[in-house]
């Protein structure tokens, strides 16, 4: 398949008064691993709204495998491969683990039995680790593995772009390692992976390129280590301390 | 010299039929920023809940200035001088930034000191000062984090308790947030902080106490604890 | 597990099938209209209980029926395709109006179903040239014995009621059941899971009506006369609601055992306590408020006949 996989033509999305995102263009090949960085209420999770029709662009274009999908409703984006999780996790609360991941077998996949779509979800709870939770409520489980369970309910759907949004927040620095191996198997899958974090040696290790957002709009992208020496990256978001840590070791 | 303000032995609580705290023993002293380090579900969370009364106790003691406030209810816990300021935030919803603030200072009758309370805070984040009459859920994450911190500072708490304090926030906010602790420490308050980013956490606290399954596996001075091997490897990822 | 409702279910049928058998007359009515609200409170589970839109355009449709039946067969068309006709103009309008009417959420949509039944009422009332008006319409009775009318009726009743169940299962058992409880408990988590949340609450709303409207026209084939204030009543739209909600909505066997509840207990204050009537049933609704929330079936008790397996409070 030739061309990017996602591609965004100045792209721009305003809540009454607020410009959440302005103007912003960029593209994502078949395979990558793009990272997202950015203040908070920079627009990163907006623009990732615009991709899978939640808040649709007010401006621009969407193109999705060459096909414009500006207009498209959440549920058209989901079913067609454009997956994504959520920062503030959003389970059924009144289902269990093995069910909320079902759900995602079952329309996202259109998997049209509920047993094919229990085995499936099984399958992908495994994958993240938490099978063994599979009967409990979901809404017992703590914030790490209720962000496990995001990321197996949008595999259950079979996506071909995963935007992960905060999926590593809450683990701690060695936890995170194991979280990094999974995302590595799921883009070893051939998936194209948007990872919007804050935690930085997540983005270091993952990321192929890194993209920058600042009020809505793009002001940096590029080879992660140039990104983040960038000083216009360092003062918007990264700061003096945390940017030498970056640079100084590894171990982020 | 500092005296010990929160005073805690032998806690155990859990929910339901499933126990997590298998018998803390922590002390913090007046003036002090202690950290709650520790892996995913060792307990770090129910145990900020069972002091602020959210989580019943089962057994054990909790000493707060000297007083018993073991299996106080949270009004009563708040009452005491000690506020939670819970993972995920929970800002209420529909209300303005400057209404969430107000009610952190529900219980208090000082009106003159309420005001002075949100003019600090406002100093302090003063994006919360621009946004004061926007729906506070409809803010960034990161924004909601430094509300709800205000909130809790906002019922003038001789201990605050922050669980998972960088969560979801950019790091140069992070160390704002940080620098915006120490001078609220300076000024007198006891600060916890329950944060996964162990280096962050360290540089922060003075002291560490070290959570895993349901215990305090290891506590002492940050200073002296991130030269540990095992801590730097299990925690630091080193 | 459903099996143990299942059972349940068969064996009630079988107690009211043999009330003409062993029972007086005024049992035998009793037992009718058991069945009648059990089609209807079961109905209203797929829209109210499953999908979580809580309907109040039962007697809109219950009413819709029995016009449409009414009409047909005052204009010769013989009983049984007349109850046809009128399901089937049930389901096409419901349809049509559900479109809009699912645009709205919560409260809102309560409410517009609500404006549903006074509209069609109005309609009712309006077109006297089809309707006879406020005057009413006489359909021709049913020409046999009394006893054989009643046994007839009671079978037709519950072939429908067991028609409603059956429908309940279906759904509850398949993908449609699935994503109506998706939407019932997050919405915008369902459409972002690939629901399409609109399809589906259309059809949620369209399955809740259809045996309403056939409900509808058996009635008015029975009972020989209808009129616009009888046939869409408000207060005939609340209790199907009540009665779901007290059983437990959401579960298989809740509507049965709300619906039986309530009409059991409506007997007795009727007959032993006339002028409290009404009272009784606001006091019940408050009861139920505040001691079963979540209806009777969901009383740690019933544990056994839930199917949804979420056990233990372990935290991980």
């Amino acid at each position: 398949m030739s061309g990017p996989v996602i591609e965004l033509q100045s792209v721009a999305r305003r809540f009454g008064g607020i410009q959440a995102v302005r103007d912003v263009s960029l593209k994502l090949e078949e395979g990558e691993v793009v990272g997202m960085i950015g203040p908070n209420g920079a627009g990163k999770t907006t623009l990732v709204n615009c991709i899978t029709g939640v808040h649709p662009a007010t401006s621009g274009k969407v193109l999705f495998e060459g096909r414009d999908v500006t207009r498209q409703r959440p549920f058209e984006a989901a079913r067609s491969g454009l997956c994504r999780t959520f920062q503030v996790v959003q389970p059924f609360p009144e289902m269990t683990v093995l069910q909320n991941v079902a759900a995602g077998a079952l329309f996202g996949q259109k998997i049209s039995r509920l047993s094919q779509a229990y085995d499936a979800a099984h399958e992908h709870l495994e994958f993240v680790g938490i099978d063994q939770f599979a009967d409990m409520p979901a809404s017992n489980l703590t914030l790490a593995n209720r962000k496990r369970l995001e990321l197996a309910k949008s595999l259950a759907m079979k996506p071909r772009v995963l935007m992960l949004d905060e999926v590593n927040a809450g683990l701690n620095s060695a936890e995170i390692n194991g979280a990094l191996d999974l995302i590595k198997k799921i883009s070893d899958q051939g998936i194209s992976i948007i990872v919007i974090e804050h935690l930085m040696k997540v983005i270091m290790t993952l990321s192929q390129r890194i993209l920058v957002l600042h009020h809505g709009e793009l002001i940096a992208q590029g080879d992660p280590r140039q990104v983040v020496n960038d000083p216009k990256v360092v003062e918007a978001y990264l700061g003096e301390k945390f940017a030498k840590r970056i640079m100084g070791n590894d171990h982020v | 010299m500092s005296e010990p303000l929160l005073e805690i032995s032998g806690l155990t609580s859990g929910y339901g039929d499933v126990q997590v705290l298998w018998g803390i023993d922590i002390v913090v002293n007046a003036g002090e920023i202690a950290c709650l380090v520790g892996s995913n579900g060792a307990g770090k969370t129910t145990l900020m809940r069972t002091i602020s009364g959210i989580c019943e106790t089962t057994s054990g003691k909790v000493i707060f200035d000297g007083n018993d406030i073991t299996g106080a209810p949270a009004n009563k816990v708040l009452g005491a001088g000690i506020a939670h300021v819970p993972e995920g935030r929970r800002l209420f919803r529909g209300l303005s930034v400057r209404d969430n603030l107000m009610l952190g200072a529900y219980m208090r009758d000082d009106k003159s000191g309420v005001k002075e309370d949100l003019e600090r805070v406002f100093d302090l984040f003063p994006i919360l000062r621009e946004r004061h009459n926007q729906d506070a859920t409809t803010m960034s994450g990161g924004q909601q984090q430094m509300c709800a911190i205000a909130r809790g500072i906002m019922s003038r708490p001789r201990l605050l308790m922050i669980d998972e304090l960088s969560l979801g926030l950019a790091p140069n906010l992070v160390e704002d947030l940080a620098e915006s602790l120490v001078e609220i420490n300076r000024q007198g308050t006891t600060i916890i902080v329950v944060e996964q980013d162990v280096m962050t956490a360290f540089e922060l606290a003075e002291h560490a106490f070290v959570v895993e399954t349901g215990k305090i596996m290891k506590s002492g001075r940050t200073s002296e604890l991130s030269d540990d091997p095992i801590i730097r490897e299990a925690y630091l990822g080193m | 597990m459903s099996r143990y409702a299942v059972i349940l279910f068969a064996l009630w049928v079988v107690v009211l099938a043999a009330t003409p058998f062993f029972a007086e007359n005024y049992v035998v009515r009793a037992a009718i209209v058991i069945a009648m609200y059990s089609t209807m409170a079961l109905s209203w589970n797929v829209i109210g209980g499953f999908a979580g839109y809580p309907s109040l355009a039962t007697a809109a449709f219950v009413g819709l029926g029995s016009y449409v039946g009414a009409v047909s067969q005052v204009n010769g068309v013989p009983m049984v395709l007349a109850w046809a006709l009128a399901t089937l103009v049930v389901a096409l309008v419901s349809l049509a109006i559900g479109a809009l009417l699912l645009r709205l959420k919560g409260h809102y949509f309560a409410i517009g179903s609500i404006v549903l039944v006074e509209l069609f009422r109005l309609i009712a009332s309006s077109w006297s040239s089809v309707t006879g008006g406020g005057n009413g319409l006489n359909v021709p009775l049913l020409r046999w014995e009394p006893d054989d009318v009643g046994l007839f009726i009671l079978m037709v009743m519950l072939a429908l009621m067991i028609l409603a169940f059956a429908m309940n299962v279906v759904v509850k058992n398949t993908r449609l059941g699935f994503g109506l409880q998706c939407i019932r408990q997050n919405e915008d988590a369902a459409d972002m899971v690939g629901v399409n949340t609109t399809k589906y609450k259309v059809a949620g709303f369209m399955l809740s009506t259809i045996l309403c409207g056939t409900v509808g026209a058996v009635y008015a084939s029975w009972v020989g006369y209808i009129d616009p204030s009888e046939s869409f009543q408000i207060l005939l739209t609340l209790k199907v609601a009540v009665m779901a909600l007290l059983g437990g909505a959401g579960t298989l066997l809740g509507p049965v055992v709300g619906a039986a509840t309530f009409v059991i207990l409506e007997e007795v204050v009727w007959v032993n306590f006339l002028s409290w009537n009404r009272a009784i049933l606001g006091v019940l609704i408050v009861f139920l408020i505040f001691f079963l929330p979540n209806g009777i079936l969901r009383t740690g008790a019933f544990s056994f006949l839930r199917s949804d397996g979420a056990s233990g409070s372990k935290r991980a």
